[in-house]
């Protein structure tokens, strides 16, 4: 039983196999990539593994601490080579085998073509909130 | 209302309904709506009989669900055919729900849900808030297990050791949410040992009893971990230490012995020492040359080299440490915390950052970070002094 974050870019990964822009793929084939990521989402509430999962717009600015009374800085646009995230999806799963087998199929999501993205995602483990009791 | 006693009688209201023909899915369902019937009705009205109130409720839900002509035909045939419970029928039909529930076609995380809810008598979302998954998530994975254990003939004994190593994960799991899961551990645990005489279930009650009694020492006000050797013994439920011993004992006399008995052999000795110098640390080397012999565990050979590390110094440690695969869980930890008994305190700073990178838990972590900042603040202290 571990949780595990899959995560999306829209930069920063790895160039897919099926590297297409998703603005120039066909309407259908955009429909198919939506209907695909919901019918994966709705498999692993039956099978008792999802946790979560959002999608990030892509915009989005840097913000720190600029000391006592002060407004925080803010940076952004975001430069175009940083590396950023478009959503994830968390499972819980039994194994890291099996948190591997499910990051391959989310990443066969349909492309342009109608063709697996072969899209490159992040495998995450969480870091567990409590240590085990034994020690 | 005595929400311990509804709960201690989940397994037998259960094991009943099973025994009259239900199927294990339907009657589970059936005895979690009696349950919560019973904390609706209970504290304005009590019963004389809790057992036999559970029993008529949850018997009239699983009537009332299962509503078919063909269902209704069967349902007459069963209450026709209705056993009596006795007492020893009671025993059997929770040992029965523990095997069950811990089936080796179940993976581990559907068996420990499954447990606590069809053996333990907690809500889906008490499990789901302790496992932090959503509710669904949870719920489908109990109906799963229930689907996958339908089948499974309920009037057989399974192999103890699955039904063990499930309630030692729960165990192991801590605590978050309104569930206490260690202290649900044992409370499972020592209802088995009520159900079943055997020297492994009272080994692994002895080894939770004497671990959970260490807990309030285990961690800092600021959820830090306190390691072993600096634990304010004062803070140990001796309570809880004794009674644990003592089950060992008897355990041990019987001469069974196995993994569950030799791993509550090794706590004992350290509760018996009233200062971390006091330890026995021979001994503890001695239980887990045996432990290594009933398991040949990887992490029970890490531990051991800890142990050589005391016995016999930190040279020992590290020889019987290289021995081992350096890819295992907190190898490299426990290389950190040898060289830096050994005096070599540059490697073990280096040694206990690498451990923090490679720590699968926030709090060990945290842990291990600050024990690289405090060497490293130690030698920058000493690089001063020299100048």
């Amino acid at each position: 039983m571990a949780k595990y974050l899959l995560l999306k870019h829209y930069r920063g990964a790895p160039a897919a196999v099926n590297d297409v822009p998703m603005a120039q793929w066909k309407p259908e084939e955009i429909t198919a990539h939506v209907q695909y990521m919901r019918d994966f989402a709705t498999r692993l509430e039956g099978t008792g593994e999802f946790v979560d999962s959002q999608a990030l717009s892509d915009e989005g600015t840097f913000v720190r601490y600029d000391g006592e009374g002060r407004p925080p800085v803010t940076d952004g646009p975001f430069a175009e080579t940083k590396d950023l995230i478009a959503g994830w999806m968390v499972i819980d799963v039994d194994s890291y085998e099996r948190a591997l087998e499910l990051a391959g199929e989310l990443s066969a999501a349909p492309g342009a073509g109608g063709e697996p993205i072969h899209e490159w995602l992040e495998l995450r483990p969480f870091l567990t909130e409590h240590p085990t009791v034994t020690e | 209302m005595n929400e311990a006693l509804l709960r201690s009688l989940t397994p037998s209201v259960l094991g009943v309904l099973v025994r009259r023909g239900a199927d294990f899915a339907a009657a589970e369902d059936a005895v979690q709506d009696a349950l919560v019937e019973a904390v609706r009705v209970w504290p304005e009205d009590p019963p004389r009989d809790a057992k036999g109130w559970l029993v008529t409720v949850a018997w009239r839900k699983f009537l009332d669900a299962t509503r078919s002509d063909a269902a209704r035909r069967r349902r007459e045939d069963l209450v026709e055919e209705e056993p009596a419970s006795g007492p020893a029928a009671a025993v059997d039909d929770t040992l029965r729900l523990y095997f069950l529930c811990a089936h080796p076609s179940l993976t581990a995380s559907s068996a420990v849900a499954l447990t606590l809810r069809a053996v333990g008598g907690l809500t889906t979302r008490q499990i789901a808030e302790a496992y932090l998954v959503p509710e669904a998530t949870m719920a489908q994975r109990i109906s799963r297990a229930k689907r996958t254990v339908s089948g499974v003939r309920f009037d057989r004994p399974g192999d103890v050791a699955t039904v063990l190593r499930v309630l030692y994960l729960v165990f192991n799991e801590g605590y978050s949410g309104d569930v206490d899961l260690a202290a649900e551990a044992i409370r499972l645990t020592r209802q088995l040992a009520a159900s079943i005489d055997h020297p492994e279930v009272s080994g692994l009650l002895a080894l939770m009893l004497i671990h959970h009694a260490r807990r309030a020492a285990r961690t800092a006000p600021d959820g830090s971990l306190v390691p072993l050797a600096e634990q304010d013994r004062g803070r140990w439920d001796t309570e809880s230490i004794a009674e644990g011993i003592e089950i060992l004992q008897a355990a041990l006399a019987r001469d069974r012995l196995g993994e569950f008995q030799a791993q509550a052999a090794i706590a004992a000795l350290h509760a018996d020492a009233q200062s971390a110098g006091e330890t026995d640390w021979v001994q503890i080397v001695e239980w887990y040359d045996e432990l290594t012999r009933l398991t040949d565990n990887p992490v029970v050979r890490l531990n051991r080299a800890v142990a050589v590390g005391e016995a016999d110094g930190p040279r020992a440690g590290l020889v019987a440490l290289a021995a081992l695969d350096d890819k295992l869980p907190r190898h490299t930890a426990v290389a950190a915390y040898l060289h830096e008994r050994d005096g070599d305190l540059e490697t073990a700073a280096l040694l206990y950052a690498e451990a923090a990178r490679k720590a699968s838990n926030l709090a060990e972590r945290d842990h291990l970070t600050r024990q690289a900042a405090r060497l490293n603040a130690r030698r920058g202290a000493q690089d001063v002094s020299r100048k």
